[in-house]
Parts: structure tokens; sequence; C-alpha cells
């Protein structure tokens, strides 16, 4: 597998895996008056979910530096 | 309390540094230095996504649902992940087509047509709206409570007329500062960095203050979170708010908005501007994908304190959640933590508002105005530029009266994030086409035209007309009982639906309709040559990048340039021209005929002024001829050229595999070859060493036997015995000598030498032979020195060797033996010649071999080695030179061999 089509790969199951997390039925298994650390355990699931799936991204992202690719301009500003 | 010439004066103040930021951007990216080129101001400019929405609205749906207000920032997180591939595609396509707006990019997929790239302008425009007008009505709002708070009486008093209504005003300055900021010039790269700059700046200002606002009342006004969730805790108010329960619409609901914000990320108008043609590499999209999700985590994480702390401290009710962010403040007499927050507010405002006008003025002109223009007007001889800006510029205003007439009919009736959430809808319609677009080949014009109507009709009905039902502008029991009272239709509960909340009621009919309608139609219909091609350059945007040609008649050069200069400026026009000259090696004062690439070249720098459809119709009109080349088209739409040219590839590759085998085998084939001659050569040196031994032995033991044998008899044996040991010695010394010249042991003389004193030599040291014959030497050698560089005794060996066969074979008495030297094809020639037997042409090859002798044709037996000749033959090819033979039975042989001059 190319390492493009493997990083494409890995982040389609992240997005999938994220939307998973942050609906129902997983969703309402946190809605219940808990407190971890003073804090209600919804809004405590919730944060630390969104922090975690951040890393994720820039983990998958930068892990391996793939082969730069830009497309030129067509018309700069500068003169040359 | 604050004066209002001094807030008055803090907004103008921001508004002009806003300014400074955007011409000193514009200015260094005139000088090349571009200070938007990072990653980090990219991310930043994203962040436009929050909007006065996220800076107020936040806080007062947090306040009513709790985590109701998270799932329009989760959303962009989850869409963060797919940006790597997805938003880079889409990057890329609008930078190889110069794409400058959603509605150029669905116009351009769908056949250059100007029917979706109209249609898409009017969705936007409509849709973006309620948006605009939310801006508004946020910041008229938050001026009124910086001027009157706590007087909630005088806040709701404000806006009674238009005179006095702030509202108004807060629009036009935002049209005036949206021309300045976006179409002060035509730029032909389409791109604004000036603009770019100052929401980066403005999305840093937002960031601090709302941050500011919330570590004060966290830190400040409570002992920190733990101690406010503590308050929490003990009413019931607060309380129920930490549980999911409190959403309207449950799950269902939190499902939608997961979805529309996915969707407004990547389509909103404003988004699509900063995303992807604001963008000025494809790479920075690496890093903006978890940079700008930690944005928007950064900006999230105190509304729920601020909520909190607003409901604990205004339970009465009096004091909307919408404003806690600048009550709290103001309450505790905080007056410039007060002011930064409203200018945190103001920034969210003035960002999203800057762009969605300039996105939006851009899509009016290029895709909604100018197709109309010019196909009704013959405007030819005109520099349209500044047409371009004033209808630009007229675009704006118009924008913003459209969203200030929103907010004066429907504004009063709804929160802000209610108000926000019709216009995420609204762009939610553009998704399927896009995404489709990017990935399905077969998604149609026709589809899509269709998808997008559909969807845009339902969103109008159930959405953005019961909202002039609520404001009373149509009347309610359209909402209670349908129109014309046909149940069936209650855009509420249309068909009966009755189970979904409005929201995700519209978005549910909308979207199924839309998805339908675009996959249904696409399977059923035909596409036209230009849909194929444009949905294949699309699809494939990464194979083609801009090398493909279509473009097939003929263009003066000329001409392309006035056209592309009517709209981007003489000055523009040709520097881009002098550029793509240069770097395509193009001498503009001799090539009169435009090619293929620049007449494409042309037609991209004028989609990027005037859109992807516009810019087709005028390139046209200076081409003459076919316009497209049936080869480009066969090159693009075809698939299965793909699949020839992989196997053309396949075939080569064989072919190459057939070559590198035939070639392995002519190599064994040699190997064994050599292999044999090696055997063949041992047993023939054993074989030619056994018979002169096996004489000698033969008659050295008759000698040993008969000891009586006479003098003469035995004389004469011993004659025989001592012929035999000298070709026994001879033959060694031959075969060691080829031995040593054939492994390249040989040690060689090279030097300049006389080639003429060299042959007398040879003759001299072989007169012997042909005098005991009575065989005639001829010499026909110059006179004069001849120089060749080579090893002299090697030469002399050669130069004997010939002439000791020559009076081998020649026959005795009537015998001549002529040695030639003379210049042919710039060599040095020497030839011996004789008149004996002649060899047959099958041997003549075969007599510079090893051990390949001639039998003698006159008494059957060999005559000395068999080795001679073929030591002959490489020493001279040592020399670079040549030795053959010419003859035929009976007319005598001419040995020759040539050396370089």
């Amino acid at each position: 597998m190319s390492p493009v089509r493997r990083k494409i790969q890995r982040l389609l199951v992240l997005f999938v895996f994220g939307c998973l997390a942050l609906n129902f039925p997983l969703l309402a298994l946190f809605s219940k008056s808990i407190y971890l650390f003073g804090f209600p355990l919804l809004y405590f699931y919730l944060f630390a979910l969104w922090i975690l799936f951040i890393i994720c991204i820039a983990f998958v992202t930068e892990m391996k530096k793939l082969p730069r690719t830009s497309f030129p301009p067509l018309f700069t500003r500068k003169s040359k | 309390m604050l004066q209002e010439w001094v807030i008055l004066l803090v907004s103008l103040c921001y508004l002009g540094t806003l300014f400074a930021i955007a011409y000193y951007a514009d200015w260094k990216s005139d000088k090349g230095k571009s200070i938007i080129s990072n990653p980090y101001i990219y991310t930043l400019s994203i962040a436009v996504y929050c909007t006065a929405w996220t800076f107020y609205g936040s806080v007062g749906r947090a306040a009513e649902t709790g985590i109701g207000f998270m799932p329009i920032y989760l959303g962009p997180t989850l869409m963060a992940a797919l940006w790597w591939f997805l938003l880079r595609k889409i990057i890329r396509i609008a930078k190889v087509y110069r794409i400058t707006s959603i509605a150029d990019f669905l116009a351009s997929r769908y056949g250059k047509s100007s029917l979706i790239g109209g249609l898409v302008t009017i969705i936007a425009v409509v849709g973006i709206m309620p948006y605009i007008s939310l801006q508004l009505k946020a910041v008229s709002t938050s001026y009124s409570v910086m001027l009157h708070y706590p007087d909630i009486a005088m806040i709701e008093q404000h806006r009674t007329s238009i005179w006095n209504d702030n509202a108004f005003s807060v629009a036009m300055i935002m049209a005036a500062f949206s021309i300045l900021f976006g179409t002060r010039h035509i730029d032909a790269t389409e791109r604004h960095e000036g603009m770019v700059a100052a929401i980066a700046f403005e999305s840093v200002v937002k960031l601090l203050a709302f941050s500011a606002v919330g570590v004060f009342i966290t830190f400040v006004m409570f002992d920190g979170p733990i101690d406010l969730f503590d308050w929490v805790t003990r009413y019931p108010e607060t309380m129920r708010l930490t549980e999911l329960e409190v959403l309207p619409g449950g799950y269902t609901n939190w499902l939608t908005l997961t979805f529309l914000s996915m969707m407004a990320i990547m389509f909103l108008p404003r988004q699509f501007q900063v995303l992807v043609v604001e963008n000025v590499n494809e790479e920075h999209v690496r890093k903006a994908a978890w940079l700008f999700p930690l944005y928007l985590l950064a900006i999230n994480i105190f509304v729920l304190p601020i909520a909190f702390a607003g409901m604990l401290l205004f339970p009465e009710g009096l004091v909307a959640p919408d404003i806690f962010v600048l009550a709290l403040p103001i309450t505790e007499n905080q007056n410039l933590l007060a002011l930064f927050v409203y200018l945190g507010g103001l920034s969210a405002a003035t960002g999203m508002v800057i762009v969605a006008t300039i996105a939006l003025s851009t899509m009016l002109c290029n895709d909604l105005v100018m197709p109309v223009l010019l196909r009704l007007l013959a405007i030819q001889q005109v520099d349209l530029s500044r047409v371009l800006l004033f209808i630009r510029r007229c675009s704006i205003v118009f924008v913003l009266l459209l969203g200030y007439l929103y907010y004066r009919l429907i504004g009063e009736s709804y929160t802000l994030v209610t108000m926000g959430l019709v216009s995420f809808a609204a762009a939610a319609q553009f998704g399927p086409a896009i995404l489709f677009g990017v990935f399905w080949k077969d998604a149609s014009r026709r589809a899509a035209i269709s998808g997008l109507s559909a969807g845009f009709l339902i969103w109008f009905y159930t959405l953005l007309l019961p909202s002039f039902a609520r404001s009373g502008w149509i009347p309610l029991s359209f909402l209670e009982h349908g129109p014309f009272g046909i149940e069936l239709l209650r855009p509420y509960q249309l068909f009966g639906l009755d189970m979904f909340d409005p929201i995700t009621h519209a978005v549910f009919w909308s979207m199924l309709a839309n998805v339908m309608l675009l996959v249904g139609v696409s399977l059923i219909d035909r596409q036209s040559t230009m849909d194929r091609i444009q949905a294949s350059l699309f699809v494939d945007v990464y194979r083609h990048s801009g090398d493909t040609h279509l473009w097939k008649g003929k263009a003066m050069i000329t001409e392309l340039k006035n056209i592309v200069a009517r709209f981007i400026g003489p000055q523009q026009a040709e520097r881009a021209f002098v550029s793509y000259f240069r770097s395509h090696g193009i001498d503009f004062t001799k090539d009169m005929q435009a090619d293929a690439e620049l007449v494409e070249f042309a037609e991209r720098l004028l989609s990027g002024a005037i859109g992807a459809a516009s810019a087709r119709v005028m390139v046209s009109s200076v081409v003459e001829g076919e316009e497209i080349s049936p080869e480009g088209v066969m090159k693009i739409i075809d698939e299965t050229s793909q699949v020839l040219e992989y196997s053309h590839q396949l075939e080569e590759k064989s072919i190459e595999l057939e070559a590198a085998t035939r070639e392995l085998q002519e190599a064994n084939r040699r190997l064994k070859e050599l292999d044999r001659l090696k055997d063949e050569f041992v047993s023939t040196v054993s074989h030619e060493l056994r018979t002169p031994l096996t004489s000698v032995r033969a008659f050295s033991e008759i000698l040993h036997d008969n000891a009586n044998m006479g003098q003469e008899e035995r004389q004469k044996y011993l004659d025989i015995m001592v012929k035999e040991t000298e070709r026994l010695t001879r033959l060694i010394n031959e075969v060691l000598d080829l031995a040593k010249i054939e492994s390249g042991r040989a040690d060689w003389f090279m030097e300049n030498i006389d080639l003429t004193e060299v042959l007398r030599e040879a003759v001299a040291s072989t007169s012997q032979l042909f005098r005991e014959k009575s065989i005639a030497v001829v010499e026909m050698v110059p006179t004069w020195p001849i120089t060749v560089f080579a090893d002299r005794d090697r030469i002399m060996q050669v130069a004997i060797n010939l002439l000791s066969n020559a009076a081998k074979f020649s026959p005795s008495d009537e015998g001549t033996v002529m040695i030639r030297l003379y210049f042919k094809d710039r060599e040095v020639r020497v030839e011996v010649a004789d008149n004996g037997p002649g060899i047959h042409p099958d041997e003549q090859k075969k007599i510079f071999e090893k051990f390949k002798q001639i039998t003698d044709l006159r008494n059957g037996k060999p005559k000395g080695t068999g080795l001679g000749l073929a030591i002959c033959r490489r020493i001279i090819e040592y020399h670079n030179g040549n030795i053959w033979v010419e003859s035929a039975p009976g007319q005598g042989s001419k040995f020759v061999f040539s050396l370089p001059d």
C-alpha cells in the first residue's frame, strides 16, 4: 500500500471513529450526573475526546513526511 | 459607564488598524514578500468561521441547552481529519483552473455552465442573508449594551426607527470596509493578501478577548472552574444543563448540527474563500488540519463557565444570555475589559462580513452579472476592469443591504444561533454537488441543477418562509395549518413528518431531495462531451494538472492579450504574458499564432477575473475554427486510454525482457562455444605434441634395440629425431606465445618504427627458404621510410610468418612471391602474394583459427604447426589492424594485413 493511500485510510478511520464517539449511543453513556475532578462527566468526556482527536490528526498528518506537492500559481504579484 | 464617543473612537481606531495591516500586507506582497504564506496565518484566517455567533451566541446557546453549542465546533474538528486529502484536492482543482468562488467551482465542474454558476450564486446570497443579519444584530446589540447597560429598557428602545438604528450605520461602515479590502483593484492573482492578514489579526483579537473575559470570570469572579461547577450543582436550573436531556431535539438535533457544521466549514462561501481561494500553498493544509481544531477548542473552553456565571448572576432572566459575555464585565465595573470584549465581538463580526461579502460579490459579479452582460451587450472595445470593480462594489453594498433588510424584518424574533443555522442549512446544499463532483465522474450537469434547485426550494420553504411567518409578515396559519389549509404541506411538518425539530426537519428533506436527484438523474442522464471533459479534469486533477490542451483552433497572440487586458488591465496582462513567454521560450516578436497552451493560459487568466463560463465565451470569440481538439478530448475522457497506456507499458517491458533473455542466451552460447574451443585446443595441442613425440620415441627405440645398425642408417634416424624435437620445441614456443597474447600477459614494446626496414629485414631473414626452392621474391617496398606505431619484433614475426608460408606453398623453380607495401583507405597495407595452389573459399576464414591447417592440395600433408596465422591475427588485432586473405583455388593466394596510419 502506498504511503499516501495508507495516510488517507488512517484519516478516514479516524473520522469514522470520531463520528461514532461523538454521537448517540456512545455519547448517552456519559450523560450522567457524575463528577470527575469536579467537572461534570459529560463535559469531561467531550473535551478530553476533543483534545485526543486533535492529537490523533496531528499525529497522522505530521507523522510521515510525504513528498511536498504544490501547484505553482499561474500569476504572481511579484514582478521579476 | 463609557462615553459614546470613546466607544466610537475605539471602534474606528480598531477598524483603522485593520486597514493598516491589510495595506501593509498588500504592500509586502507587491514586493514579493508574502507575510501570509505560512500555515499559521492560514489557520487564523480559517478561524473566520468563529463569528459573532461564536463570540456571543455560543454562551447564549450554552445557557439554554448546556453542551448544545458544541456540535458547531465538533463538526469542523471531525471534518479537519479529512482535509489532508479532501481539501487538498479541492485546492489543487481551484489552483489549476483558477477558480475564485464556490459558484465558479460548481459551474466549472459541471460543463462550465453559467446556469449552475447563477443558481449557486442565488442560493449563496439568499442563504447567507440571515448570517450577515446575525452579525449586524450582534454588533448593534453589543454597541447598545456598551452604551446603556444596565438599563435594559434603553437597549430595547434603541432600535425603533431606521435613523436611530445603529445596525444600518454598522452595515454601511462594513460595506465601505469590504470595498476597501476586496475591490481596490482587479488583482490578477485573485487573492486578497491584505484581507487575509487583517482577518488573521482579527482571529487573534477575538480569541484573546474571549479568553480574557473567560479567565476573569472563572478565576477572579469565581475561585477557578471547580468552585464554579460547585455552584452549578446547587441549583436545579444550572444543574440540568450538565446532561444531554436538555438538548431540544435530542440526539437527532445533535447529529444534524454536527453534520451541518461539517458542511459549513467547507462550503460556506466565506470558508471556501479562505480555505481554497486565499490558500497560498496546499502544503499549509497539513498543519491547519490540527491547528484549526485547536483554535476551536481554545475559543470554546470558557463558553460553559461564562454561561453558568451569567445564569448564577442574573437568575431573574432579565439579561439575554446572548449578551452575558459583555454584561458580566460591565456589572463588575471592568470597563476596559468590557471594551476589549466589545472589540473582540466586533472583530468576529467584521471578519465574517468582510470575507463573506467579498466572496459573494465575486460570485455575483462573475457568475450572475457578467454572463448576462457579456451576452446582452456587445461591449467590445472598453476597458472592462473598471466595470468589474463597479459591479463588485455594488454587489457588496447589495449583499449588506439584504442582510440589513432581513435583520429589520426577522431579527427580533430569533436568537443568534437559530439565525446562523438557517444559513448553515443553505450552505449544506452545496455539499453533495461538490463532494460527488470531485470523486464521481458521472455526476452530471442536469443532476447537479436538479439537486441544487430542489434542495434550495425545500430549504426556502421549510426554513426561510417560516421565519417570515414567525415574524408576522406571513399569516401564522401558514405554519400551523399549511398553505391554503393543506395540512400535508405544513412547512415544519412536511408530508406529515412531525418527529423532528425544524432544523433537522429541513435538513432531512432538503438533503434527501438534493442527494437523491443528484445521484438518480446522473444515473439516467447522458453527459455532453464538454461535461465529461470537465468531470474528468476535476476528478483526475492530479493526473492532468494543467498539461492537457483542449483548444485546437487558431488565435492571434495580440488578440488574446487584448482580450485579457480588457478585464485585468493592460499592465497586468502585459506582465502575465511576458512572464509566460519567458518561461516557455517564445519570441513574441516573431510568433504571431498562439498555441493551444497559450490559449489555455489566457482562458485561465480570464476565468480568475470573470469566471470559467464567461472566460470560455470570451476566448471562443477570438479563437477561429474548431475549438476542441479530438486528441485532447480523447486523452482526458477516455478511461480506456489509461488502460491502453498501461498495457502498452507492459508490452514494452516484456519486449525489454525478451531482449535481455536473448542476450543472455547468446552470451551463454558464446561461453559454451569458448568452453568447447578450449577443450578442442587442449586436445589438439596434446595431439600435435604426441605426433613428434611418438616419432622420436619410435626412432630412439629402433636405435636402442638395434645396436649393430649401420652408421649411415643410424645417422639418418638421428637426423629425423633432431628435426622432430625441433618441431616440438617450436610448437611449444608457439603455444606459449599464443597463450601469452590471448591472456593479455604479453609484453608489447610500442614505438615508432620504419615499416619498410622491418619488411626488408624479414625478406632477408627468409631468403634462405626461397633460395632452397628457387623461388623468386619481388619486393615492392617504397624507398623512403614509412613510420607506424607498433611493436617491431611482433610485426617482424608476422611478416616472416607470411613469407615462410608463401615459401612453403609456392611451387619450386617457377614460384614467385611478391611483397608489397602501399596505402589504401587511410591504412598502411602489407601484401604477401604467392602463385601457389590457392585456398578454397570455405577455408579462407578458418585458416586464422588455431590448429586449422590447410591440407596441401598436392601431397595432402599439413605443413607447420597450425598456430602461425592465429598468432599473426592476434598481433595485428592488437595493433588495431586487420588481416585477411584473398584467394581462389589455382590462382595463388594473397595475404594482406593493414595497420592504421
